[in-house]
């Protein structure tokens, strides 16, 4: 294999696995957020116990994300040296914003989060959770803007030619606010919200299938299913204005999208199908004009269709087309299965309705997938091109790497991550098994240090109702 | 690129031009890391000299809440790199691609390991992670070294901006010697960091390693001084030319050597900022002898990639000073906040790894 195609199977599979990792943390942040919130407010000791739990899974989480992300900011350096040059003053700007302002505070405040219960108050706490909520999404901002930067550059002049031609940057904020960062930052973001409250949906429907941890798993399902619901219905949104944005700003990409190649004619909407890359014939189940209507708002507009395009300008129809439709399609059962849970918990016979919950048990998976067909349609759309229109993926290699070396990187990889991945899956079902503690620990721990400052009758004197649920618990014993 | 640099006519803020700054910038953030990541390492370094189980538990905790937060430091540090210096970024790590990697996998099972290894009970499950935990903490450092190395002594860079050597020369004596001697340096700083941490049995056996640690680092950085003298030359050009330069390998040697006295009195805090102080002034040394080169051609000195000839534009560099200029403090004042929640002797509960 030539040292492009193994670059990019080894890009393309540390990315993936990596971004299994923090659409969880992000959207798990926010559901942190509203039950550590729900115990300051309550001071019902439930909820520290959930936070706790949560929190635990978390660390793992991040743990795993903090690890596979750093591969990924050396592998730009390492198999990309010339797409680094080029795009360094631009790029490089946006990541090194997001190590100072995003992974610094995540990062710094995690500590605090796992280790800092029995040494901060509980405000300082929750405080610290917020900071980690927050800084995973600023994480999310800074590469989220990046990347689109090379779906859609703005802000830049190209200086120079040959070997030391590179983008420089002209304008900060037309570079941030490029003409595809809000809308695909907004998707991104509403994603994780959906990767992070689906698990806590799967794992909580999961105990109250099995009838453990009822009362807890009810007020957790409750706040997942809240976040979930919103962000399913915000994804209609967001989903509607890139795809949008995509026709403006990269026809290629939509007309791959659809499999749309008549360089200018109405164009279709497929709700499945399958795209013949020779005959450039689509077979399958389709709204005539669907496409040019949700484009032109008009069943009869012309759409640019991949024709127009030169063919070593235009990206792998099929796999494109086949991403973004099952992308689509997880996306809007996302949508019922929230919509049905809500409505069922409104009419309360949410708990009763077993199947459901079953359904939601393995449920976890889907937002999961939406979000890797998703960046697999963005990205591959964007083909033959690392830099829209700019940089060719075949020019970006480093030229001093060799296909031996990057054949034991990807080996190496391949290796490290599968036993990665074992053991996140076993050490993730271990703490689910276990579940929250049922108490058990917040009064060891208010035993075990008495200078705790959160279960400490003399600390914590703003948390009465806590303390004085962790004594009962110590003379319970 | 030259072009626009001359059009904005070399934007200067107190006499130095920003990309001046912004080795600064990128300089200040790498020693962080060397000085905050450093005892993590070292800590790891050192794991396997603690037998007992409770020791090593104790051993972990004491990095236990800060050492992902110190990590950070070498993403922000490949972060402004990138951004200051795409030419470097894009060079160095494509020349130094396998010891990259396995630096890369060592920097995942150093994290794995702390980690997993107290998730569960079993005895062989623990020691697997204590050594995997020390190897890769051993690897991280020892790879960091060998790269430093290589760039003191300057790599086979074309016209190209290319690398043209193969990467079995990174393993060379000298570059050897600087990785075994970063391994050193970080196990001294990490065993002051424990003494620092500790109580009881793991603090009475860390009074001996210490030694240990501080006799092998000053051997190798003594013989580390010496080889360079007779290697490198290069590296003391600017030392000829600014004598008061000499000033920062004397103050090292100083505090070498006043690392042993707060020993011996068991002032651990001072004999800690030392160690730290030392890893500063070594990447100061390096700093200070290749300067303005930041990567040096051993085929020919006009193919040099220098501050001025790798940096990114003007435009970019004054946007990202003002980043620095706000972010750094922000970083600096949560880091100690952390320190300061987690600050005295390490107390296991039920958080603890």
């Amino acid at each position: 294999m030539s040292v492009e195609t193994l670059a990019r199977i080894q890009f393309a599979f540390t990315i993936a696995f990596h971004y299994i990792y923090p659409p969880l943390s992000i959207g798990l942040g926010v559901v942190l957020v509203l039950m550590e919130g729900m115990f300051l407010k309550t001071r019902n000791p439930m909820y520290e116990r959930l936070t706790r739990f949560w929190i635990r899974i978390f660390a793992l989480i991040f743990g795993i994300g903090v690890a596979t992300g750093i591969v990924m900011e050396f592998e730009f350096g390492t198999n990309w040296a010339t797409y680094s040059r080029y795009v360094g003053d631009i790029f490089g700007s946006a990541l090194a914003a997001e190590g100072i302002f995003a992974f610094a505070l995540e990062s710094g405040f995690l500590g605090v989060l796992l280790f800092g219960w029995n040494r901060v108050t509980p405000r300082v706490h929750f405080f610290s959770t917020v900071m980690v909520a927050l800084g995973s999404m600023f994480s999310a901002i800074w590469i989220v803007v990046a990347n689109s930067w090379q779906q859609t550059p703005a802000g830049f002049h190209i200086v120079g030619t040959g070997l030391t031609a590179r983008a420089e940057i002209t304008d900060f904020w037309a570079m941030v606010f490029n003409p595809s960062s809000v809308d695909r930052l907004s998707h991104a973001i509403v994603g994780a919200f959906l990767a992070g409250s689906f698990l806590v949906l799967s794992v909580s429907a999961w105990y109250l299938l099995k009838g453990r941890f009822v009362a807890s798993s009810q007020a957790a399902f409750k706040i997942a299913l809240l976040v979930a619901t919103l962000a399913g219905l915000g994804q209609l949104f967001t989903g509607h204005h890139s795809a949008n944005g995509v026709a403006v700003n990269q026809p290629a990409k939509l007309a791959a999208f659809e499999g749309h190649y008549a360089a200018s004619a109405p164009a279709n909407l497929y709700l499945l199908g399958w795209v013949n890359n020779k005959t450039h014939k689509v077979t399958g189940l389709s709204i005539p004009g669907g496409l040019s209507f949700l484009v032109h708002q008009d069943l009869k507009a012309p759409v640019r269709g991949l024709d127009s395009f030169r063919p070593e300008d235009r990206p792998p129809v099929n796999f494109v087309f086949q991403t973004y439709h099952l992308m689509v399609a997880i996306g809007v059962t996302l949508i019922g299965l929230t919509l049905l849970a809500s409505f069922l918990l409104w009419r309360g016979r949410l708990w009763r309705t077993r199947w459901l919950l079953g359904v939601f048990v393995g449920a976890v998976l889907l937002p999961q997938l939406a979000n890797q067909l998703g960046w697999y349609s963005a990205e591959v759309g964007r083909q033959p091109w690392v830099v829209y229109g700019l940089l060719r993926t075949s020019a970006a290699l480093s030229k001093a790497v060799t296909a031996g070396q990057v054949w034991f990187s990807l080996i190496l990889f391949t290796l490290v991550y599968a036993l990665l991945f074992a053991l996140f899956l076993y050490l993730l079902n271990k703490k689910i098994q276990h579940g929250p503690d049922e108490g058990e620990e917040l009064s060891e721990s208010s035993h075990l240090s008495p200078a705790s400052k959160r279960n400490n009758p003399v600390i914590s004197h703003d948390a009465p109702t806590a303390s004085g649920a962790a004594l009962s618990h110590v003379s319970d014993l | 690129m030259y072009q626009t640099f001359n059009s904005v006519a070399m934007t200067t803020i107190l006499g130095l031009d920003l990309a001046v700054w912004w080795f600064l910038v990128v300089g200040a953030v790498f020693t962080g890391y060397a000085v905050l990541d450093g005892f993590d390492l070292g800590a790891g370094a050192i794991h396997m000299l603690f037998r007992k189980e409770a020791s090593r538990r104790v051993a972990l905790n004491a990095i236990g809440p800060v050492w992902d937060g110190n990590e950070v430091w070498l993403v922000i540090g490949g972060g402004t790199l990138f951004a200051g210096f795409p030419v470097v970024y894009g060079t160095v790590f494509s020349a130094f691609y396998v010891p990259f990697m396995l630096f890369l996998v060592a920097l995942i099972f150093r994290a794995i390991s702390i980690e997993f290894r107290s998730k569960e009970p079993m005895a062989w499950w623990r020691k697997m992670w204590d050594w995997s935990y020390s190897v890769a903490s051993i690897v991280v450092a020892l790879s960091l070294g060998v790269v430093l190395g290589n760039l003191i002594q300057g790599l086979p860079i074309g016209a190209d901006r290319e690398f043209h050597g193969t990467w079995l020369s990174f393993l060379n004596p000298y570059a050897l010697l600087v990785g075994l001697t970063t391994v050193a340096l970080f196990a001294q700083h990490g065993a002051v960091y424990l003494l620092l941490k500790t109580e009881n049995r793991i603090y009475a056996r860390l009074t001996l390693i210490v030694r240990q640690t501080l006799r092998v680092f000053t051997g190798l950085y003594l013989l580390l001084s010496v080889a360079t003298l007779w290697y490198v030359p290069h590296m003391l050009a600017v030392f000829r030319q600014q004598p008061w330069l000499f000033a920062v390998p004397l103050l090292t040697l100083a505090l070498v050597l006043a690392i042993g006295r707060f020993l011996k009195r068991r002032r651990y805090f001072p004999a800690f900022v030392c160690s730290g102080s030392i890893a500063a002034l070594l990447l100061l040394t390096v700093a200070a002898g290749l300067f303005p080169v930041l990567v040096r051609s051993t085929l020919n000195p006009a193919w040099n990639l220098t501050v001025q000839n790798s940096a990114s534009s003007p435009k970019s560099l004054s946007i990202m000073l003002t980043m620095a200029a706000i972010g750094i403090p922000l970083v600096a004042t949560y880091t100690s906040f952390v320190f300061w929640v987690f600050r005295g002797k390490v107390r296991l509960d039920s958080a603890s790894y």
